[in-house]
C-alpha cells in the first residue's frame, strides 16, 4: 500500500502533546528501581570475582555471618541444579559455579539490615581462587590454542575441528560470488575492528525481591520486560512461573541491556534464605560496567566489488564477535544487517560467535547492526573515494527497494531507504561548505524491528475516559504514543486516556520493550482492543435504539446510525454509553493477546560534518543530520528524540567508548570518569528528518524507530574523519590518540 | 507443496539442499515436515528460529498460513535491543 493510500486526517496522530510522565519525572515523584522500600526489607551486596578466569576453590562466609544484622549468605550451592541451555547460562552468569568466568562475575551474595552492613559483610567473605589462563580479545580467543573457556559448549552449528571457543557458526548467502567479483572494476577487502561498549543507561540495575518458603514471591524491578524477569528468575531458581509477581518500576534507560537478569535472582535467593524478608539490591556503576551486558566486540573482514560507475556487484562479510563467556554475541543479526541496504546480485556471510573472559553480552540497540554498518559502510565510502564517486549517489544506485531480494534472503515489502537518501541530499546540511581539517561523512543503516508476544487490556471508565493496561515498560514515550493511538481510534482527547504499565499478574505474557516493538506491537494490540470496546459500545447503542448493531457506526467518540436507513437518532456519546454501562450489560472493555503481525523494517541515513584538530587528534562534531523512515510518527517529538539518542550513542561508540582491559584481564575503566560517554558539551544540535513511508502492517503505519539510528553514526563519523584527515581509521573508537597517530604517521589506523 | 529456503549452514543437515519442498499450509506444519524429512534440523529449529513469509519475519506464529507460492525463509532467531 503506498503512503498516499493511508488516511492522513488525524486529530492526535502526528501532534506533540505533553508527555504523561512529565510531571512525575520533573518533580522527582517518579519511582525508579532503587526507590522502593518495603517493611522488614534487607539490603543485599554481591561478592564479585577480581579475576578474569579462576577456579573457586573455597568460599568462607563465617566472618560475615558472625556480624550482627547479617541475615543470609548465598552461593551457587543455594541454587537448583540440572539446568540446561540458556537457563543454565543465566544461572551461571547470575552466580558462578566452579569457575569465575570474568572480572566482576558474582561468586556470593549477602543480605543484612543496612546497605553499609551488607557491603562490610561482603568484604568479609573469603574466596580462595586458583587462577586460570584467560583470553579477552576476540581475535586471540578464536585461535586454536586459546585458553578453552567452556569446552563442550559449542552448539550444533559448529563443525568438528573448529577452535575451542567458537560456540556458534553461521554461513549463508546467495548468487555467484566469484562472478560478481569478476564483474567489478574495483574489488577492495579490509578488516575493521570495534570494541565492546556499554548501553550506558543512567539508572543502574535495582530491584527488591521477596520469596517465601512456599515458593510465592514478588519483585519490584527496573527492567525493559518484567515477564522476562519473571520467567528467567523462575528458571534460575526453580520456581513456578505464575507464583512470582513482578512489577516494573519507571526506567532510566535500557537500550537492550535490561532485557535479561543479572543480580535479580540473587535478591530472591537471599530473601528465601532470610526467611522471606524482602531484599533490595542496587548496583553501583562499577558493577554495571563489570557485570551487566555490554555489547560484543567485533573483528570483521569485508570485501566488496564495484564497477567504476558505482554499481555493487558482490559482497562478502566474515565477522568474528565475542559476547563474553557465554554464547550470544549478535553475529547473526550483524551479518543479516551487513548488506541489507543494498540490492546486490551476490552476497556471502560467515560468522563466528566466540567466547572470551568478559561479562555476558546483552542486547544493545539494533544488536550487531552498528558494527556491521561500520565495516560495510566504511568500505563503501573507501571505494567511492577511490573511484571518485558521490557517496549518496552510489547508495541510491544500489539502494534496496520494494521487491529487492534482501541480502539476508526474503524480498522486501514497502521500505523507505531511498526516501532517506533523497532527504539528506535535499537537506541544507549537505550543502554547507567545509573548511580546513573538516570532513563530511555519509552512511546508511538498517534494523528489522520486531513484534513479539503481546497482551493488552483496555477498559472504558464510568465517565467515558479510557484506561489501557500494557506490559511493555515505557522507555521512549510509549505511554504517550499508545494514548494517542487509542484516543485517535476512540475519538476522545489524548488527556482522556491513561496508559498503565501493569504487573505480571494482570495480563498474559508480554515480551519486553525491545526490538523497537512497543509503539508498533503494543500499539497495534491497543488499537485492536479499542476496536473491540467500540464494537461493544455500538452494540449497546443499537440495543437502546432497537436497531441492528451493524447499522451503528462510531464517529468522533460517539455511536451514530450508519446512514438514513438505520433510523434517526442523535449521536450517543461515549460518556453517555459509559455512564449507563452498569445497567446495559456491565463493564465495557477490549483486549488483545497474540503476536501482532505486519512488522515493517526501517532504514536511516546520516550525514555528519567533523573538524579534526591536527595537533591533538580531537574530533569535534560540527553538525549532524539524521533522516530515518518512521513509517508514521505518532508523536514526532519522541521520534526525533529516538533519532537523536541513537546518534548520540553512536557518536560515543565511534569516538570514545570502549572496554579497556589490563594484561590481567581486569576491566580498567569501570566508571563513567574513565568510560567516557558523550555529554552535552560534546554534541552539536542534531537535525532530524522524519521520513514517513507508512508500514501497511500497522493501523497507523508505524515502524519501530528506536534502534536503526545507532547503526549509521559509526561509519558516518569514520568517513568524515577520513575526509578531514586523509587517513582511514578502521578500529573504533577513534580516540584522539589513534587519530593523532594516524595523522602523524600519514597512515591509516 | 511450499518451498522453504534455508541458510547455507543447514546444508549439512539436508543432504546439501538449500531449498526444500514440504507439504504444509502453515508455518508450524512446514517446520514439522522439515524435521520429519531432515531430523538433523530438529535442534536448530528447537533452539529458536525466525521465519520470513513473503518478506515478513516472525519468531512465532506456527499458525501463520503459507501458500504454494509463498516465499518462505528460515532465518536465525531475531532479537532486538
Amino acid at each position: 500500500m503506498a503512503k498516499d493510500e493511508f488516511n492522513t486526517e488525524f486529530k492526535l496522530v502526528g501532534t506533540r502533546p505533553n508527555r504523561p510522565d512529565g510531571l512525575d519525572k520533573v518533580t522527582g515523584r517518579a519511582r525508579y528501581g532503587a526507590d522502593m522500600t518495603m517493611p522488614g526489607m534487607l539490603w543485599g551486596a554481591v561478592v564479585r570475582s577480581p579475576h578474569a578466569h579462576a577456579r573457586i576453590k573455597k568460599i568462607d562466609a563465617s566472618k560475615a555471618l558472625a556480624l550482627e544484622g547479617v541475615k543470609a549468605v548465598v552461593t551457587r550451592a543455594d541454587f537448583p541444579t540440572g539446568l540446561t541451555g540458556e537457563d543454565w547460562n543465566l544461572q551461571e552468569n547470575s552466580m558462578a559455579g566452579d569457575v569465575a568466568l570474568y572480572d566482576g562475575h558474582a561468586v556470593a551474595a549477602v543480605a543484612a539490615t543496612s546497605a553499609l552492613l551488607a557491603q562490610d559483610a561482603a568484604a568479609l567473605i573469603e574466596v580462595e581462587y586458583e587462577l586460570l589462563p584467560h583470553v579477552i580479545d576476540v581475535d586471540d580467543a578464536i585461535k586454536p590454542d586459546a585458553p578453552a573457556i567452556r569446552p563442550g559448549s559449542a552448539d550444533h552449528s559448529v563443525p568438528e575441528g573448529f577452535p575451542p571457543n567458537v560456540v556458534r557458526y553461521i554461513d549463508y548467502g546467495h548468487g555467484d560470488l566469484d562472478a560478481g567479483f569478476a564483474a567489478a572494476d574495483l574489488v577492495m577487502e579490509k578488516t575493521y575492528l570495534t570494541e565492546a561498549t556499554h548501553q550506558g543507561y543512567i539508572e543502574p540495575q535495582a530491584c527488591v525481591g521477596q520469596l517465601g518458603a512456599d515458593g510465592k514471591g514478588e519483585m519490584w524491578v527496573c527492567t525493559q520486560g518484567h515477564w522476562f524477569i519473571r520467567q528467567m528468575c523462575s528458571a534460575v531458581l526453580g520456581l513456578e512461573v505464575a507464583q512470582l509477581r513482578v512489577t516494573a518500576s519507571e526506567i532510566g534507560g535500557g537500550f537492550g541491556g535490561k532485557t535479561m537478569v543479572f543480580m535479580e535472582p540473587l535478591s530472591l535467593a537471599l530473601s528465601k534464605k532470610a526467611g522471606g524478608r524482602p531484599v533490595k539490591l542496587v548496583m553501583n556503576r562499577a558493577e554495571v560496567l563489570r557485570a551487566t551486558g555490554p555489547t560484543a566486540s567485533a573483528s570483521m573482514d569485508v570485501k566488496i566489488g564495484m564497477t567504476k560507475d558505482g554499481k555493487m556487484t558482490a559482497g562478502k562479510a566474515v565477522f568474528r564477535m565475542q559476547g563474553g563467556a557465554f554464547p550470544g554475541a549478535p553475529v547473526d543479526s550483524a551479518l543479516d544487517c551487513a548488506f541489507a541496504n543494498y540490492d546486490m546480485p551476490a552476497v556471502y556471510h560467515e560468522g563466528f560467535d566466540v567466547l572470551a573472559n568478559r561479562p555476558k553480552a546483552a542486547a544493545y540497540r539494533a544488536p550487531g547492526s552498528p558494527m556491521a554498518a561500520f565495516a560495510v559502510e566504511s568500505l563503501v565510502d573507501e571505494m567511492c573515494r577511490e573511484l571518485g564517486l558521490d557517496p549518496v549517489e552510489v547508495r541510491l544506485k544500489n539502494a534496496a527497494r520494494e521487491g529487492t531480494k534482501a541480502s539476508y534472503g526474503p524480498t522486501y515489502n514497502k521500505i523507505g531507504l531511498v526516501e532517506t537518501l533523497e532527504a539528506v541530499k535535499a537537506h541544507p546540511n549537505y550543502a554547507v561548505p567545509l573548511g580546513p581539517n573538516q570532513g563530511r561523512g555519509v552512511a546508511s543503516g538498517f534494523w528489522f524491528n520486531y513484534n513479539g508476544d503481546t497482551a493488552v487490556s483496555m477498559a472504558i471508565a464510568e465517565d467515558g475516559t479510557a484506561q489501557v493496561s500494557v506490559g511493555t515498560p515505557d522507555i521512549g514515550g510509549s505511554r504517550a504514543s499508545l494514548a494517542m493511538m487509542v484516543g485517535e481510534t476512540l475519538g476522545v482527547p489524548y488527556e482522556h486516556v491513561r496508559v498503565n504499565v501493569v504487573e505480571t499478574g494482570a495480563l498474559g505474557i508480554n515480551e519486553p520493550t525491545h526490538g523497537s516493538r512497543a509503539t508498533f506491537a503494543t500499539g497495534k494490540a491497543a488499537v485492536i482492543a479499542t476496536e473491540q470496546a467500540i464494537a461493544e459500545m455500538c452494540r449497546r447503542a443499537a440495543v437502546e435504539w432497537d436497531i441492528d448493531p451493524d447499522a451503528v457506526e462510531w464517529i468522533d467518540g460517539a455511536a451514530q446510525p450508519a446512514g438514513p436507513n438505520a433510523g434517526k437518532f442523535p449521536p450517543m456519546k461515549i460518556g453517555e454509553i459509559a455512564g449507563k454501562m452498569s445497567t446495559t450489560g456491565g463493564p465495557i472493555a477490549g483486549h488483545y493477546e497474540g503476536f501482532p503481525d505486519g512488522v515493517g523494517v526501517s532504514f536511516g541515513t546520516h550525514v555528519v560534518d567533523v573538524e579534526v584538530d591536527p595537533e591533538t587528534g580531537h574530533t569535534k562534531i560540527l553538525r549532524y543530520l539524521v533522516a530515518q523512515d518512521a513509517g508514521r510518527a505518532i508523536h514526532p517529538a519522541y521520534v526525533e528524540g529516538q533519532f537523536q539518542g541513537g546518534a548520540v550513542q553512536g557518536i560515543g561508540w565511534a569516538l570514545n567508548e570502549e572496554y579497556v582491559y589490563g594484561e590481567d584481564g581486569r576491566l580498567q575503566n569501570a566508571t563513567f570518569l574513565d568510560y567516557r560517554v558523550p555529554v552535552a558539551s560534546d554534541l552539536p544540535k542534531i537535525d532530524t528528518v522524519i521520513v514517513e513511508v507508512p508500514n501497511p502492517g500497522h493501523p497507523y503505519g508505524v515502524r519501530g524507530v528506536g534502534e536503526t539510528g545507532i547503526a549509521p553514526p559509526l561509519p558516518a563519523i569514520a568517513n568524515a574523519v577520513a575526509a578531514a584527515t586523509g587517513q582511514r581509521l578502521r578500529h573504533l573508537p577513534m580516540t584522539p590518540v589513534k587519530v593523532l597517530a594516524a595523522i602523524q604517521a600519514g597512515q591509516d589506523g | 507443496m511450499v518451498e522453504i529456503n534455508l541458510w547455507s549452514g543447514l546444508r549439512r543437515f539436508t543432504d546439501g539442499e538449500l531449498v526444500v519442498e514440504v507439504e504444509a499450509d502453515t508455518i508450524g506444519k512446514a517446520l514439522d515436515a522439515l524435521i520429519e524429512k531432515y531430523p538433523g534440523l530438529a535442534p536448530v529449529i528447537e533452539a529458536g528460529i525466525s521465519v520470513a513469509v513473503d518478506g515478513e519475519i516472525t519468531t512465532a506464529g506456527r499458525n501463520i498460513p503459507v501458500r504454494p507460492d509463498s516465499e518462505v525463509y528460515l532465518m536465525r532467531r531475531l532479537k532486538g535491543g
